[in-house]
């Protein structure tokens, strides 16, 4: 079985067909994607703020990141448990669509890259200078491409 | 109603249309709307917990906001900006859409939940900025204002359903 097969065959899935006839169970489930988007841009961007030396610049990048890490997880929660049933429901039409497999590349790119490299800057202090700011930068960059390849693949 | 015949006349203006058929602005506008929403509620979302007292309760009340509202304001000018030009693109179909009126209404009352907050709660927040759960009044404030920027997200996510619902 080919990916395309594959994909052919999530989307007609008797559960997908059902959801597809829904008037409102897939716009559900995309609101519920969109919320998480939002959770996400604030726990991110109050971080990634203040490591640009802007927003919370009285607190520590480190005790915000702290703060905010249970709302960044709810938020990406919510976008993987709804993500997939958004991208089943039309599969064989993303896996034309290179906005598509661009925005899965970031989306793991920018998972590694947050829970690895950018954890670890802001909790040492000791990082200074141009370091914290490219990590922001980076991370702006690909929840960007991220949000932005979600938007353009909606599009019929 | 005279308000539809406005609308209808804008409509037919032709920049109106030219909006409404060129498929590329109204996908930036509508990509700028969303990617804003990440900026807007983002932070209003912090601002909220943060009144309730679930986020950041370490943090003094005071500082969120005057640290993080400009970026709330900043976003929900850019979106509301991206917003008028959707409208303009179709305004006589967005008049008439329900989930866009129930979103305007809604938008009017988390206007008015906004400025009845700095207009009394916000006021004494001196005794209560480093409370890591602020007074019930300011909660109240923050839970208001979450649901509703939350229900215009709904509605506003349901506006192009209109047909399948309404007609």
């Amino acid at each position: 079985m080919s990916l395309l097969e594959f994909f052919h065959w999530l989307e007609y899935l008797p559960l997908l067909v059902t959801m597809r006839s829904s008037p409102w169970l897939f716009p559900a489930i995309a609101t519920v994607h969109l919320l998480g988007l939002a959770i996400i841009g604030g726990a991110v961007l109050v971080v990634d703020l203040r490591l640009l030396g802007l927003g919370l610049i009285g607190q520590s990048a480190a005790r915000l990141t702290r703060d905010t890490e249970p709302l960044l997880l709810v938020g990406i929660a919510s976008m993987l448990l709804t993500g997939p049933w958004l991208f089943m429901c039309f599969a064989t039409k993303y896996y034309y669509l290179t906005a598509f497999w661009l925005k899965l590349a970031s989306l793991g790119a920018v998972l590694l890259f947050t829970f690895t490299i950018r954890r670890r800057v802001v909790r040492n202090p000791t990082i200074a200078g141009a370091v914290p700011k490219l990590v922001a930068v980076a991370s702006l960059s690909l929840w960007f491409s991220v949000a932005l390849g979600g938007r353009l693949i909606g599009f019929p | 109603m005279p308000l539809l015949e406005i609308f209808e006349w804008l409509a037919a203006t032709p920049a109106s249309t030219a909006l409404r058929e060129s498929h590329y602005a109204y996908l930036a506008f509508l990509a700028t709307h969303v990617l804003t929403l990440a900026v807007f509620l983002g932070t209003a979302i912090i601002v909220d917990l943060r009144l309730l007292g679930i986020s950041m309760s370490r943090v003094p009340v005071s500082q969120v906001l005057t640290r993080l509202l400009p970026w709330t304001t900043g976003g929900f000018a850019v979106m509301a900006a991206s917003g008028v030009l959707m409208f303009y693109a179709s305004p006589a179909d967005k008049f008439v859409n329900l989930f866009f009126r129930a979103k305007m209404a809604m938008l009017g009352l988390a206007g008015l939940a906004v400025w009845l907050f700095f207009r009394t709660v916000h006021r004494s927040i001196d005794d209560w900025d480093n409370d890591p759960v602020p007074p019930r009044a300011a909660r109240l404030a923050g839970g208001l204002t979450l649901l509703l920027w939350t229900a215009i997200l709904v509605a506003g996510r349901m506006i192009p359903y209109q047909q399948y619902w309404f007609t």
